[in-house]
């Protein structure tokens, strides 16, 4: 029988990255294909060859046996390719109908919006997937399930026969992710070839026939679900890949030598009480998927966001932490995972950014800035995480990422910070300064400091922190350390701790 | 690329690397665009240049210029300040009435002062700290100030002033007229306080990205209140200059400050999105607007069709200035 949908050889390169290496995907009509890595592994960039919106540099896209040649989006529409992306292309203040039709809304002979027509339209549609969504009613007001429900409407309204679900679950309730499954079947028995994209073991042996693995840019396995294990599949995702970036040191830190005691921190009143204690001059990295709590703590320790409740002691002193401020005040830094939109200023130069949270340091009896010191003191500190930067007046935002995130970690040396939180450090930098950075955090664990590590990727947890604790759905799952701290016990405890 | 590194004052530039700083300011098609209008309208008007026209263009420009100074700060932080106008009219009017009441005029002008400040206050209080958007609440704020000066005054102007209360408007001193002279001092604080303190780069950072500055362990809220705080009393320091050169309380003016002073930041380079902008660029932008309204009232200039030049010479900067940003 001939795929659906077939991805043959498909290889992409970026500057300076191999994205995909020869790829492989067939998906037939009427199965659930499950697409399983690690992020970075390549599937969203492999997702994104398909629907036209990345251009592959070989290999050929085949649907129905024909070899497509995509440009844009709506190539892949006309071919019958429907995405339903992470974050929704709905408009939150119209109603379902006029999401589902809109650009292309039904005329009548006047010439005007032929509204009865789309409701029945849509009506047939939602009968199909056997969902009621109430019709005229601003999407905004309804569940983000049914604002899912409402997204595969719209391209089954646009005849899809391949539909790319990307984390579809990853903001549904486990009932709401249970009618999206029933929704699945029923599409499959009506002969749409399906791909799923999901972290949780779980759902993947619920609903897929097959899966592939990808790791690195290159898929390492495809197979029928019921002919593996989630353990076998983990495996398979983190594989060991030979990369030696990481500074072989491991800190003995003082077991008993704790800086930060988070005794009861709760963020949203029906939460759960997080506790957590740091020891001096050690990397605990906070590992799990995104959007498993791990952010929200931080910002919640550092009262970037108000907590509920929290009862924090620094060195044994209890401490209330209400404003960034206060927590640099107690030395607590938190260096935000977007750099662009949270950590920098772009229009300032690498000097006023560095120097932000310093300017105090400048002044004098007077309140008045002395310049030389304040630009002597930033090209120390630049000099300290070895920015590359024409100098100190060259605009930040024309730096790479790596410098970009060199600039924020400078920010922080001029106090004298006691914890570090580093969320996604090494985001979207490359291999070589990605060391770099590592061989920073080092540094600074070997001067006292301690750092908390939010990482999404394996490898960085693994070769550099000495304890972790892994997230799953709001709540520190499990705390490793030591032999118990390898890939298949994050990923276990990350996934949902499905037992094999 | 070591030019960029060095520090002022370590060595001399070449000319070209100069200038080439230059044109990176904001002030520097400001300045251009001033120097070309102001010597057209010295081309065309043979009255433009004389000295007397000079100082009666600078003079009616301050109130505007004073204004803008603390309009200047709001934009520069992503806000902005409609309230000014009325603020200025109900901080002379209460002067005024003050000052009628027997107060002396000092202690009536400090407490006309203190009004234009705790009614900036009131509005940075809703901005900062109850996160409202600036535009709505000097929006609301605008309508209460002007009806606060009516209700005090009863609707009428307040006349019969003190005699040397007219010093302000219309005294000078060194031979400076004191308008300008009160411009200048408060551009010379402007100028201090956002290039030469720590409060003034929070000001820079907030406009540029006031999320990173919060995590930074900036107290943003604060900064704000004080942002609306100095823009009511530079609005309070404009009522003190108009209540004095008209030597009466007036509860219907400023109409329209509020644009007339945003104008003048944005021509002077700010962004309006915040986060650019410097108070020497907003002299200059109120100057233009003054050059403006002297140079076409010279010409005889219907004041109908002058409102259309004004607005187009306005679309025209912002339109060089995005071009520019992009």
């Amino acid at each position: 029988m001939t795929p659906l949908l077939s991805l043959r050889h498909i290889s992409k390169s970026f500057p300076g990255v191999k994205a995909l290496q020869d790829v492989s995907l067939d998906v037939h009509a009427g199965e659930v294909h499950a697409l399983l890595g690690e992020n970075g592994a390549g599937k969203s960039t492999l997702m994104k060859v398909l629907c036209g919106i990345y251009r592959q540099d070989e290999g050929d896209i085949v649907v129905d046996g024909q070899a497509r040649d995509f440009h844009g989006y709506q190539d892949a529409l006309d071919a019958g390719i429907g995405i339903i992306f992470q974050e929704f292309s709905l408009i939150p203040d119209l109603d379902a109908v006029d999401n589902i039709f809109l650009g292309r809304e039904k005329r009548n002979r006047l010439g005007l919006r032929d509204r009865a027509g789309m409701i029945r339209e849509a009506r047939r549609l939602f009968d199909r997937l056997n969902v009621s969504i109430p019709l005229d009613l601003p999407i905004a007001e309804l569940s983000i399930a049914d604002q899912q429900f409402i997204e595969i409407a719209k391209a089954l309204s646009l005849d899809a026969r391949l539909l790319v679900l990307d984390e579809p679950t990853a903001t549904l309730t486990p009932s709401e992710a249970d009618h999206l499954f029933t929704i699945m079947r029923e599409l499959r028995q009506q002969g749409v070839g399906m791909v799923f994209i999901s972290h949780h073991m779980e759902e993947i042996f619920t609903i897929c026939d097959r899966v592939t693995v990808m790791r690195d840019g290159e898929k390492v396995d495809d197979c029928d679900t019921h002919a593996t294990t989630p353990d076998d599949l983990i495996e398979k995702m983190v594989g060991r890949r030979v990369e030696n970036i990481f500074p072989d040191y491991r800190c003995d830190a003082d077991h008993d030598d704790i800086v930060l005691d988070i005794q009861a921190l709760r963020l949203e009143a029906d939460g759960p009480d997080h506790s957590l204690k740091l020891r001096r001059g050690e990397i605990l990295g906070f590992a799990g998927l995104v959007g498993s709590g791990r952010t929200e703590l931080a910002r919640g320790l550092i009262g970037a966001t108000r907590p509920v409740h929290a009862s924090v002691r620094i060195e044994g002193q209890p401490v209330k932490l209400r404003h960034p401020a206060a927590a640099l005040k107690h030395g607590i830094g938190l260096l935000p995972e977007s750099r662009k939109t949270q950590g920098l200023i772009l229009p300032f130069s690498c000097r006023d950014n560095i120097s932000l949270n310093n300017l105090t340091q400048f002044q004098g009896s007077l309140p008045l800035l002395r310049r030389r010191q304040e630009s002597r003191t930033t090209a120390d500190l630049m000099a300290a995480v070895r920015v590359k930067a024409p100098g100190p007046e060259t605009p930040v935002g024309d730096l790479s990422g790596g410098n970009q995130q060199k600039v924020v970690i400078a920010r922080w040396l001029g106090h004298q910070c006691k914890v570090l939180i580093f969320d996604e450090p090494t985001r979207g930098i490359d291999v070589g300064a990605k060391a770099e950075i590592y061989a920073l955090m080092k540094e600074l664990t070997a001067q006292g400091v301690s750092i908390i590590m939010i990482s999404s990727e394996l490898p960085e947890v693994l070769g550099l922190c000495d304890r972790a604790a892994v997230f799953y759905q709001g709540r520190i799952a499990a705390e490793l350390e030591g032999s118990a701290l390898d890939s298949q016990s994050i990923m276990h405890h990350a996934t949902g701790g499905l037992s094999s | 690329m070591s030019q960029l590194a060095s520090t002022p004052g370590t060595a001399r530039q070449p000319l070209t690397a100069r200038l080439a700083r230059w044109r990176r300011t904001p002030v520097f098609y400001p300045l251009i665009g001033f120097i070309v209008v102001f010597f057209a309208m010295a081309m065309i008007n043979d009255n433009f240049l004389t000295s007397s026209n000079l100082a009666n263009l600078a003079r009616q420009a301050s109130i505007i210029a004073i204004i803008a100074v603390g309009m200047s700060l709001a934009i520069l932080t992503g806000g902005i300040d409609l309230s000014v106008g009325p603020v200025m009219a109900l901080s002379g009017t209460i002067m005024a009435g003050l000052m009628v009441a027997g107060v002396p005029p000092v202690l009536a002008i400090i407490l006309g002062l203190l009004v234009g400040a705790a009614f900036g206050a009131f509005n940075g209080v809703f901005v900062a700290f109850a996160g409202m958007p600036p535009i709505i609440v000097t929006l609301a704020t605008m309508g209460i100030a002007r009806g606060l000066g009516l209700i005090y005054t009863g609707g009428y102007p307040i006349s019969g002033l003190p005699p040397e209360f007219a010093f302000f408007g219309r005294g000078t001193l060194a031979g400076i007229e004191m308008p300008i002279l009160i411009m200048i001092a408060v551009y010379a604080l402007g100028y201090v306080l956002l290039g030469h303190t720590a409060t003034g780069r929070y000001l820079y950072a907030i406009g540029g990205n006031e999320e990173a500055t919060r995590l930074s362990g900036i107290r943003v809220s604060r900064y704000k209140l004080l942002v609306y705080t100095l823009s009511g009393t530079t609005a309070a320091i404009a009522g003190l200059i108009l209540t004095s050169r008209l030597m009466s309380g007036q509860p219907n003016a400023g109409v329209g400050f509020e644009l007339d002073a945003i104008a003048a930041v944005v021509l002077g380079g700010a962004a309006i999105t915040g986060g650019r902008g410097m108070i020497l660029g907003t002299l200059v932008g109120a100057m233009l607007l003054g050059v403006l309204n002297n140079g076409l009232n010279l010409m005889g200039v219907s004041p109908y069709l002058q409102n259309v030049i004004k607005g187009l010479i306005i679309l025209l900067a912002i339109y060089i200035s995005r071009k520019r940003a992009l």
